[in-house]
């Protein structure tokens, strides 16, 4: 193990062999990007940098230019690669995201060293937890000043290693097009996620030759795409033999782009579904198998079917605590089948029966084929009681909200409104908090990569530059994001780069004064004491003053959008139409909601599934002798 | 708890022990000890890492190691399976009426005298982890001045290895 690299005479000649050696062990070294690029010689190592962008058929750059990215931007500017210049670091990077989410392409950002770079952890951090495609690259301080705190010198590289998937950072110039190349497959390939490539200024000006594609050599990654037959079969003959059967939605299914494929599953078995906050949208919320959204604020026949179930076939999920709740008391009758592209996903905190590594859409089309074997020899479970009895939690306990008591009025509602009338072709963006949820809950998802959130890593701030990335990727698609007041303030600057660079998005800011979640927490379990989460100026007697700061309106104005505020139930269908209307400015609503309201149903932190609240201090009757 | 030697083939690249120990350490697994050295290919280097877990958390470590891009490959070298050895330099109290019993501690346990003066002696010895604890429990009473240790470092035992043909059967990739 050496501290510094080692450069062999032909490093990759000698890594190939060394790898070749391995037997055993396949060597990923295939040719990558369509495009055929002209090669060149005497470059420089930034036009080497952005030529491979374009080899890579890159359309869009989210980012900020500084001192040690700046020999990149020179060739940028000629590039047919766009630039998009937000207004923090951390709005490229959720601009990334959104891109990447809403379109299934790699989302790319740029950015300089030090602060531009650590800008950019937040985001890497939520596209590392829900595995979004995503290239991050970074300038660095010039080669020779690495490790003498120079100035904006920051080791990105060590900073970002547990929040990435892989990071390089480039030595030689000559290895620019290679390290491009695997960054890109790295990031989209596999469990996507994101990949951080630091270049140092004098790599970036350093002379160089240009040849596409390059060899790319990364002899330790080998993702399992294909799924054991054996498994496969058993995992159908399991289905086929359950009576109480639940397929279990993760995000990987979004990613392997394997709706259709699911939907098929899913008819064929005749079993519920359950989608995740991540899976809102893989499976249509019309569809009658489908029982909505499970976890903490999941509704209570998702929840509980899953805690009831007999076999849960989880697809692309990761038994997220969020989603099981108290892990031991979780679906503890129930056999698992847990199909993931990571194999480190499975046993991490549910053991499985069936394990399946591989690609959610081999994983299904496998399953279907094996399904029909077992249909053919006569083996088709009869889930009637199953369904009656969920049929009847649905019943009982649909999702639903109260009107707030003083008057005011019912986020809730507004957000129904919003998805009724923007529709299921329209793109929804959340923050993090009590709109997320409602979000999740109330508008119903049709069709994939239409919701996009930040599940993992709960990014407050997530919703405004994420939508503005889808809006770019897709823009003849409505993009609504749906924020609260407090995460709209933590990146509403992007707005200014939305009206700048005609990316009109429309933002629903879910207004209740304060960090709505934090305070639902310090209602329920801290006696009401609303310690730091009023956003709202406050008189002496700690009430309200009647003074808006900010006004979301007049400054969604001074951002270059158009601003509107609606305050009652009367007006909250005019003014999304009003919103709709426009389409050649950004747009924020200013929803002046109750701030009593709360998110329900609720498993609370640590608890048992079995503990869920319908309402507040309403527990659901299960009827356990029908199961 | 149980005590597992895993050897993992790593690319020989800057950055590569910093991503294996902050795994270890952010996954909340406990290292003992870790050793890196070269293979006989340059462009490997061979991590030997000795950790203290039950069988289900073990799989969870082997499967986050094999995620590393830069991991090649892992065995785990446990019990009868395997030699295995650590390294020890000890620099113990031997004026000149002592001297003898400590050379004989030494020769007991076919340490080798590699530095000599009039106050002490510096002993190397290899072995088990359990033969070199042994030692030290012997010259302890003498007076160890000093002691550097290094982890443990593995093979397979019989013909086969990591990386050449007939190959050690790596722990699953797949669960």
């Amino acid at each position: 193990m050496t501290t510094t690299p080692r450069e062999p005479a032909n490093p990759e000649a000698a890594t190939r062999e060394a790898a070749a050696s391995l037997a055993g062990v396949e060597t990923t070294a295939s040719s990558v990007g369509a495009a055929a690029v002209e090669p060149a010689t005497g470059i420089t190592g930034a036009q080497s940098l952005i030529r491979s962008l374009e080899a890579m058929g890159v359309e869009v750059i989210f980012g900020i230019p500084g001192g040690a990215i700046l020999p990149a931007y020179d060739p940028l500017f000629d590039s047919k690669v766009r630039h998009v210049l937000v207004r923090h670091e951390q709005g490229a990077g959720h601009a990334a995201t959104g891109y990447a989410q809403a379109t299934g392409k790699v989302g790319v950002c740029m950015a300089t060293s030090g602060p531009g770079a650590t800008n950019l952890v937040t985001p890497l951090a939520d596209a590392h937890m829900d595995s979004v495609p995503m290239v991050a690259i970074t300038g660095q301080v010039p080669s020779h000043a690495i490790g003498t705190d120079a100035f904006q010198e920051a080791d990105i590289r060590g900073i970002t290693m547990p929040v990435t998937k892989h990071n390089f950072l480039v030595t030689r110039a000559d290895e620019i097009p290679q390290r491009i190349a695997e960054a890109f497959h790295l990031a989209s390939t596999g469990r996507p996620g994101p990949v951080l490539v630091d270049i140092p200024k004098d790599v970036l000006q350093a002379r160089t030759n240009f040849a596409w594609p390059p060899r790319m050599d990364l002899p330790g990654y080998k993702p399992t795409t294909r799924p054991h037959g054996k498994q496969v079969r058993e995992a159908a003959s399991l289905i086929a033999g359950a009576s109480r059967p639940v397929l279990y939605v993760g995000g990987g299914v979004l990613k392997a782009g394997a709706t259709e494929e699911l939907a098929e599953l899913a008819e064929l078995t005749g079993a519920p579904v359950v989608t995740t906050l991540m899976a809102r949208g893989a499976f249509p919320d019309s569809h009658p198998l489908n029982l909505g959204m499970p976890g903490m604020h999941g509704n209570v026949t998702a929840v509980t079917a899953l805690q009831k179930a007999d076999l849960l076939v989880a697809l692309g999920a990761r038994f997220d605590d969020r989603v099981t709740g108290q892990l031991s008391s979780f679906a503890p009758d129930a056999l698992v089948v847990h199909a993931d592209i990571d194999p480190a996903e499975i046993g991490k905190n549910r053991k499985a029966d069936v394990p399946i590594v591989g690609d959610a859409r081999e994983t299904i089309l496998q399953l279907i084929e094996a399904l029909r074997g077992e249909h053919e020899a006569g083996r088709t479970p009869d889930l009637a009681a199953w369904w009656a009895q969920l049929d009847d939690w649905r019943s009982r306990y649909p999702l639903g909200y109260d009107w707030p008591e003083d008057g005011s009025l019912s986020p809730q509602y507004v957000i129904e409104r919003l998805g009724a009338i923007a529709g299921p072709d329209a793109i929804y963006a959340a923050g993090v908090g009590q709109h997320q949820m409602w979000a999740a809950q109330f508008v119903k998802y049709e069709k994939p990569n239409t919701w996009l959130n930040s599940g993992g890593l709960g990014t407050m701030g997530y919703a405004v530059p994420a939508a503005m990335g889808a809006k770019y990727g897709r823009p003849e698609t409505t993009v609504w994001a749906i924020d609260g007041d407090g995460c709209f303030q933590m990146t509403n600057q992007e707005l200014a780069t939305c009206a700048i660079e005609g990316i009109p998005i429309k933002v629903a800011v879910i207004n209740n004064g304060n960090l709505g979640m934090v305070r639902q927490w310090q209602t329920l379990f801290y006696e009401g004491r609303y310690s730091s989460t009023k956003l709202h100026a406050l008189d002496a007697d700690g009430k309200p003053k009647p003074v808006r700061i900010p006004d979301f309106v007049t400054l969604a104005e001074a951002l270059g959008c158009v601003g509107l505020r609606c305050e009652s139930r009367e007006d909250v269908d005019a003014v999304i139409e009003k919103a709709m209307a426009i389409d050649d400015a950004p747009v924020v609503i200013d929803f002046v909601v109750g701030h009593d309201a709360q998110v329900w149903p609720m498993v609370a932190a640590g608890a048992s599934n079995d503990d869920i609240l319908a309402a507040r201090d309403v527990r659901p009757v299960f009827g356990e002798g029908q199961v | 708890m149980s005590r597992h030697t895993l050897s993992v083939l790593v690319e020989n690249k800057s950055g590569v022990l910093a991503r294996v120990s902050a795994l270890f350490s952010r996954r909340g697994f406990n290292i003992e000890s870790l050793a890196v050295g070269p293979t006989e290919n340059p462009d490997l280097s061979r991590m030997t890492i000795v950790a203290e877990a039950e069988s289900q958390p073990l799989e969870q470590i082997t499967k986050q190691l094999n995620k590393l891009i830069e991991v090649i490959k892992i065995v785990e070298l446990d019990g009868s399976a395997a030699v295995q050895r650590e390294l020890l330099l000890v620099k113990v109290r031997a004026p000149m009426a002592e001297r003898t019993q400590v050379l004989q501690t030494a020769e007991l346990f076919r340490a080798r005298v590699v530095d000599v003066n009039t106050d002490t002696v510096t002993l190397e010895a290899t072995g088990t982890p359990d033969k070199l604890q042994a030692l030290l429990a012997v010259l302890a009473p003498l007076g160890i001045k000093e002691m550097a240790q290094s982890g443990t470092v593995a093979l397979g035992r019989g013909p086969r290895s990591m990386s050449g043909a007939g190959t050690l059967r790596p722990v699953e990739r797949s669960a």
